[in-house]
């Protein structure tokens, strides 16, 4: 402000030549705001013409509604059956979450115990690899057996699948200390918890939130994918219930509903590590 | 034979050594051989002086800092701080430490990174006297940054932060392990003469290790010469330039001919 006000007192006794910068930077000014511009629209006219050519492949090739929909009817259905849609949105949203708090919750806690215990870290790492290389789809059913038919396997499973790489960019986290840091810590006589508190944690804070970023993704797709099996309520049932109805609209829009959230999920994510970590220069 | 110069009588000096060590060696245990780093090292500086280390790398420079901070445990020898143990001198926070890097918390601005000290290993009962963090960062000329966070900071303003980090609590021994060394010349030089300004208003006792002979001989009242492999000390050469000191003196004939006589010894090292 007091920088604009200076510019413009020097440009009323300015001599042509500063008059000529003054434009300059008017036109540097103009391309900048034009490029931010560039970087809003271009993304959604993307969209749009991808609509268009969705739209236009159902019409030219007459595609069979329960085959594929096109894009207004699916806009209609969500319309018309938004509270069916929120209904089956909100236990998988409650399953996600939960999931997500707990997975990553137990993810930090035994980081935090392999960083101090070593030979923890190299009895059971191996055996959190391999559970991590069964795939989700394989775990669902058993969690189900376990844990029956309620709720609890959704959180499990949603827990399960965020707690794999939380786990390991935790540990990074706490150990990306510089051996530097660590003598300063020693000259200063510092204990091992305040060592911990002051410097082990707060460097961990951006590897963490890398792996917060995924796991709110996928905590989403382990709440949907236990939900297939044997489920009569969420987003995950409404896709199986849509998809043996040939429903091809009512199953496009569980899906863009469940991404809708999903998308939430991460952009809230990104928006708390923002708030976080200011240290780091993030990627606009 | 060299190290005598220093070694003055016990006797003859009003208080003990800032620090002293006698014989001290250290030997780093590595998978197919013994890496001796510092061997037979003796050496004693008075409270108040200035000792510049100077050496080729792999002299164990860095290495006689840390067995002074109690960081690296000698192999054999003694090591007395203030005539105490290091780890008691450590304790009692009688050590400022500064790196290469300044190591500064990059989530800390730069008076909470100054204040760390206060937060760590009962820091708040030694920190009460001396200087306040507010008066150290203005002390290295930084008024007005307090609450600028390192990453906004250029590389020779985050090792000023640094060394008033480990001004705090007024510290009688201050180690610098190449302060200056990642830094261009120009802010070398400017911190060079800050620094002894810093030491001059504080009266601490500096170890100050460097590759440069410019600056090993500029800043120290004495320059201990190190030879490498195993590390040892090569000799002590007093400098005799007149002080206070300004960077104009560099230009002397006087200053070309200590500089000189460093650079013939280094050469046999």
């Amino acid at each position: 402000m007091a920088r604009e006000l200076g510019l413009t007192a020097a440009v009323a006794t300015a001599p042509p030549r500063a008059i000529e910068a003054d434009q300059a930077r008017a036109r540097w000014l103009a391309a900048q705001s034009w490029a931010r511009w560039q970087r809003r629209l271009l993304p959604l006219l993307g969209a749009a013409s991808l609509l268009f050519v969705w739209w236009a492949l159902v019409a030219v090739f007459d595609v069979k509604p329960y085959v594929a929909p096109s894009p207004e009817v699916v806009a209609l259905t969500m319309a018309q059956k938004s509270n069916v849609l929120l209904a089956n949105l909100w236990p998988t949203m409650l399953e996600a979450i939960s999931g997500f708090a707990l997975g990553n919750t137990v993810a930090i806690a035994i980081a935090i115990l392999f960083v101090h215990r070593k030979w923890v870290e190299m009895a059971f790492f191996p055996i959190v690899v391999l559970i991590n290389s069964i795939p989700v789809v394989a775990k669902a059913p058993i969690l189900v057996l376990l844990l029956g038919n309620g709720m609890a396997p959704k959180v499990a499973i949603a827990a399960i699948i965020c707690f794999f790489p939380t786990l390991v960019n935790m540990v990074r986290g706490l150990e990306a200390i510089s051996p530097q840091a660590l003598e300063l810590m020693h000259v200063l006589s510092a204990r091992k918890w305040e060592i911990f508190l002051r410097l082990r944690l707060p460097t961990s804070i951006p590897y963490l939130f890398s792996a917060l970023k995924i796991a709110a993704s996928t905590s989403v797709v382990g709440a949907i994918v236990g939900e297939w099996i044997g489920s009569q309520i969420g987003i995950g049932a409404l896709i199986i219930q849509a998809t043996y109805n040939f429903d091809s609209a009512l199953l496009y829009a569980t899906v863009i509903t469940g991404s809708a959230f999903s998308v939430l999920f991460f952009l809230t994510i990104r928006m708390l590590e923002r708030w976080c970590v200011r240290w780091v220069p993030h990627p606009a | 034979m060299a190290s005598a110069a220093l070694l003055s009588d016990p006797a003859a000096l009003s208080d003990a050594p800032a620090i002293e060590l006698r014989g001290v060696t250290v030997r780093f245990e590595s998978v197919q051989r013994e890496v001796v780093a510092l061997e037979n090292i003796s050496f004693a500086l008075q409270p108040g002086s200035f000792l510049t280390l100077l050496g080729p790398s792999g002299c164990g420079k860095s290495t006689l800092l840390r067995v002074v901070a109690d960081i690296i445990m000698p192999s054999s020898g003694s090591v007395r701080v203030l005539g105490h143990a290091p780890g008691e001198a450590r304790r009692r926070r009688e050590i400022g430490f500064v790196f290469q890097d300044s190591t500064l918390l990059p989530w800390r601005s730069a008076i909470d990174n100054v204040r760390l000290p206060l937060q760590v290993g009962g820091g708040a009962r030694h920190g009460r006297g001396g200087r306040s963090p507010e008066a150290l960062l203005a002390l290295v000329g930084l008024s007005g940054w307090e609450h600028a966070m390192p990453h906004e900071l250029s590389g020779g303003m985050r090792q000023r932060v640094a060394i008033a980090r480990a001004l705090l609590g007024d510290p009688r021994i201050l180690l610098m392990d190449e302060p200056f060394g990642a830094l261009d010349e120009i802010t070398r030089d400017r911190l060079n003469d800050e620094l002894l300004h810093v030491w001059r208003e504080t009266g601490t006792t500096i170890l100050f290790v460097t590759h440069s002979i410019h600056e090993a001989a500029y800043l120290g009242q004495q320059v201990l010469m190190l030879a490498a492999h195993p590390g040892r000390v090569r000799g002590i050469v007093p400098i005799d330039l007149p002080e206070p000191r300004h960077l104009s003196i560099r230009d002397t004939a006087e200053f070309g001919a200590v500089a000189g006589r460093l650079r013939a010894i280094l050469e046999t090292c």
